[in-house]
């Protein structure tokens, strides 16, 4: 197998939120076949910064999948082709060499681009404020083995607890839905005692905030838990929409 | 300034206790006239301002990263310890404090260590009310399990995913206040100094990482959360935005930095590949349960490892220490990895690589054994090295992962700076010179949820704190030194990149002071590093603008604060000529070549004081050790 890639990258350049952008069209020569995708794109970087060019702006941190800070959509795709895995987990022998790569930024109402790359998930955390917790204060708590879990429920909570919060599902849906990462939250609070106190509260609060937000609403495409990198499941969607119509709304 | 760590007197198991009722309060419709700053909102920033703001004090909270939700703490695996003493496995308040003790080569403070094993047991009750979902079983009580070579099960987990899950339970805290009104959060902020009033903390600069411009915020006390420092190293387990600087303009403000030396190693990651590299994957330690560490008997054998004999292979850690074989704690599996590398018998491209080999297990317990314990983590290897560990050994080689080293607190985790607070891997206190396994998480939250809210009431009670806003001259004088830092990295239009200059001084690092450390070689980084500062201030190229989100000149700034820091660091090592816990000093091992302590001239805590131009002064708090006596550890 071929060591190194000889890529072309098309990838959209934004200066900030209100500035218009397009694509812009580099080399990426000699990639290592064991990079990363970010990997990748700090060496085109650091080819560029050397140039005097701006470097490509793109949100990342623990390079470990599990921050939820990078994602972008390549050649179509939230986090490329390969399932239950975000951008950073996603390394360069996946691609061919000569490969044409189109990254963008992940889009929607929702999720205004900052920069290049980057957008705006801060709807993400005021959907988290609108009721995405246990109201318990620190110190309040009775021991933690007085309140037994079944291990189905605690097992399926923690399915939902995976999400990373990166918004990939927003970028997969056509309608630009948020329902995927709001049931997670939701699902994995309402499976266990302690968040069935507020949970018709919550539901209520939450779906409120996202639609407040500019995200659009569940048609059932699927198409969120092929992209999300921690397999977050739809019946998350289903259990959601149920508490929501009981809730009295 | 002398030291004084303020412990209160009494016996160990009644300080705490004691210690809380003289506090002075803060009286309930006073708090909200009380601002409190916390920078970062990793485990300990999170559950800070999460429970400052329960208590009705108005907290504003600032992280660089788009959300809260992404600080390093989510990416810790294996578990958190605590003394419930479920399992019924003789665990107890005071077994958790002695094994942290000596697992931290007696170079912490045992009135701390208590405290924390003490506050455990009430951060796992927070935790799951919370709704954080670790492990449980058919009964629907809690799982423990053993971690890290403990002698009992104290460890709570949530799948490999113990940080993330409690980070998030921090988080929705966090994001409760923020509902409620009390929590101001700010994100994409990176502080860029801290601002001092008549000597005492009042506030923050920080830079708009969006916007680029440069803010205010004045407060009564501030309180640094802000992590550690092993992207000094360049490659480390860390996320790409760790870094030392808001613990090092503090300290550049007044604020002892202690310990920097101490850093921790840990032994099992994927090993470095290639130039391009950014970052070194941890995979948990618990994969040595099973498998096999060895290397080929013969120096410079290339063969495949399938074609290596049984007889020419060397399985040194079962050979040298019988007794622990592949489970001796971190440093010592670190250390040896290195020792059979630099003698030439490393694995892999680059030689430096061990295997981690899992065929034995295979056989004995069946495929799917090995896949029901570790297919997680066989999947991430096979992910990011593309090779399939059923098959062939693994390949590991330890990476820089924690710093026990921080800013010098007290016993109410106040800094020598009055009023300036730091919690978590921010601070020096609680792991002396080796952390043991599930205990960074446990210190986090305990500084955060169960500590600060009580000693910084203390601290806001008892002093005189005139209203100020940022208009004051100190906040003026803060903001153009940050804005003439900022242009003057912009300006220099060199010719390397700023990731060129860290990756330097990361190798620099991790070959003087990474594992092993010398004299000669501490005394050679101490003359390279400062050249290498010089150059990259008159050579470096920055792209970009201030008034911009500009992501090279965050990377700036933070390399141009480790470049400063490093030596420090360096310092510190050439200082400490003993070895102890992951600090190897080759000039001081015993005859078999094991780390020997040297108690008598070293039992303290070492913290610089900086000075403007010209050599650190150190500061030594002697430790005094009633409780466990001084032993040295010993694995064979």
């Amino acid at each position: 197998m071929k060591e190194t890639l000889n890529l072309t990258l098309k990838v959209w350049r934004q200066k900030n939120a209100n500035t218009p952008g397009k694509f812009e069209t580099y080399e990426a020569n000699n990639i290592d076949v064991h990079a990363s995708f970010l990997e990748m794109l700090d060496v085109v970087n650091e080819g560029l910064a050397l140039k005097g060019i701006d470097p490509i702006s793109f949100d990342h941190d623990c390079r470990e999948g599990i921050c939820g800070a990078c994602g972008a959509v390549v050649n179509g795709k939230p986090h490329g082709h390969l399932p239950k895995t975000t951008l950073c987990q996603l390394h360069m022998r996946h691609f061919k060499d000569n490969d044409v790569i189109v990254i963008e930024p992940f889009r929607s109402q929702g999720l205004p681009i900052v920069k290049d790359l980057m957008v705006d998930r801060s709807a993400f955390d005021r959907v988290i404020a609108a009721g995405g917790y246990v109201s318990v204060r620190t110190g309040s708590a009775q021991d933690a083995n007085n309140l037994p879990v079944s291990k189905e429920d605690s097992d399926l909570a923690m399915d939902a607890a995976q999400c990373i919060g990166c918004a990939a599902c927003v970028a997969a849906c056509p309608n630009a839905a948020a329902m995927l990462f709001v049931s997670a939250k939701f699902s994995h609070l309402s499976l266990l005692p302690q968040g069935q106190v507020e949970s018709k509260r919550r539901v209520k609060r939450m779906v409120y905030q996202m639609d407040k937000e500019g995200f659009g609403n569940c048609s059932n495409e699927y198409l969120c838990e092929a992209a999300c990198p921690k397999g977050i499941s739809v019946s998350n969607i289903a259990r959601m929409n149920r508490a929501y119509f009981k809730s009295g709304v | 300034m002398p030291l004084d760590s303020k412990i209160p007197g009494g016996p160990i198991s009644e300080k705490w206790t004691q210690h809380k009722f003289n506090l002075k309060l803060v009286n309930p419709a006073n708090k909200r006239k009380h601002t409190v700053i916390v920078v970062g909102t990793g485990l300990a920033g999170a559950s800070a301002a999460a429970s400052l703001g329960e208590l009705g004090y108005n907290v504003l909270a600032f992280c660089f990263q788009d959300s809260p939700r992404r600080a390093h703490s989510i990416a810790a695996q294996g578990g958190i310890n605590a003394a419930k003493n479920y399992p019924n496995d003789g665990d107890s308040v005071y077994r958790l404090f002695y094994d942290t003790v000596k697992g931290g080569d007696f170079r912490a403070r045992e009135a701390n260590v208590y405290r924390l094993a003490e506050i455990s047991n009430s951060i796992i009750d927070q935790c799951v009310a919370q709704g954080v979902p670790f492990a449980r079983e058919y009964g629907g009580l809690l799982d423990n399990r053993s971690f890290g070579g403990a002698q009992v099960s104290r460890t709570f987990y949530a799948r490999g995913q113990t940080g993330q899950q409690l980070l998030l339970g921090a988080y929705s805290a966090l994001m409760k206040e923020v509902d409620h009104g009390s929590v101001k959060l700010f994100s994409r902020r990176e502080m860029m100094e801290l601002v001092l009033v008549d000597g005492v903390a009042r506030g923050i600069i920080v830079r708009n990482l969006v916007t680029g411009k440069i803010e205010s915020y004045a407060a009564d006390a501030v309180v640094l959360a802000t992590g550690g420092y092993g992207n000094v190293y360049f490659l480390s387990t860390n996320a790409m935005g760790c870094n030392v600087t808001a613990t090092w303009r503090a300290h550049k403000k007044g604020a002892y930095f202690a310990n920097p030396c101490y850093t921790q190693i840990h032994p099992t990651c994927i090993p470095v590949h290639g130039e391009y590299q950014s970052k070194l994957t941890l995979m948990s330690e618990s994969l040595r349960n099973d498998g096999r560490v060895w290397v080929p008997s013969n120096k410079g054998d290339k063969r495949p490892p399938a074609s290596i004999p049984e007889e020419e292979r060397d399985y040194y850690l079962e050979r040298k220490y019988p007794s622990f074989g592949n489970l001796v704690p971190r440093d010592l599996a670190s250390r040896n990895a290195k020792i059979v590398c630099d003698e030439g018998r490393g694995v892999g491209s680059t030689g430096l690589a061990v295997y981690l080999d899992f065929a034995d297990s295979i056989k004995r317990l069946g495929k799917e054994v090995i896949e029901a314990r570790y297919g997680n983590l066989f999947e991430m290897y096979e992910r990011i090295s593309g090779s399939d560990p059923y098959k062939e050994p693994m390949m590991i080689y330890p990476a820089v992962h924690y710093t026990m080293g921080g800013l010098w607190v007290d016993y109410n985790l106040m800094s020598t700076i009055p009023g300036l607070h730091v919690l978590g891997e921010a601070n020096f206190s609680d792991h002396g010179a080796n952390r043991l396994g599930a205990s960074a998480l446990m210190q986090g939250l305990a500084d955060g949820y169960f500590i600060i809210p009580y000693t910084i009431g203390d601290y806001l009670a008892r002093t005189p704190l005139p209203k100020l806003d940022t208009q004051h001259p100190a906040f003026k004088e803060a903001e153009q030194a940050v804005t003439d830092r900022v242009n003057k990295l912009l300006n220099i239009n060199g010719k390397r990149t700023v990731d060129d200059f860290h990756r330097e001084l990361g190798f620099l690092m991790w070959d003087h002071c990474g594992m092993g450390r010398n004299e000669a070689g501490l005394k050679l980084a101490l003359e390279k590093i400062p050249a290498l500062r010089e150059e990259f201030w008159k050579n470096v190229t920055v792209t970009g603008s201030v008034g911009e989100l500009n992501q090279t000149l965050e990377r700036a700034g933070r390399v141009a604060d480790f470049l400063e820091f490093g030596e420090l660091l360096v310092r510190d090592a050439l200082h400490r000529s003993e070895s102890c816990g992951g600090h190897f000093r080759e000039e001081s091992q015993t005859p078999e070549g094991e780390a020997q302590r040297n108690d008598d001239a070293f039992c303290y805590v070492g913290a610089w004081e900086y000075q403007e131009g010209g050599t650190p002064v150190l500061h030594k708090e002697h430790l005094t050790f009633d409780e466990v006596s001084l032993t040295q550890r010993s694995y064979k």
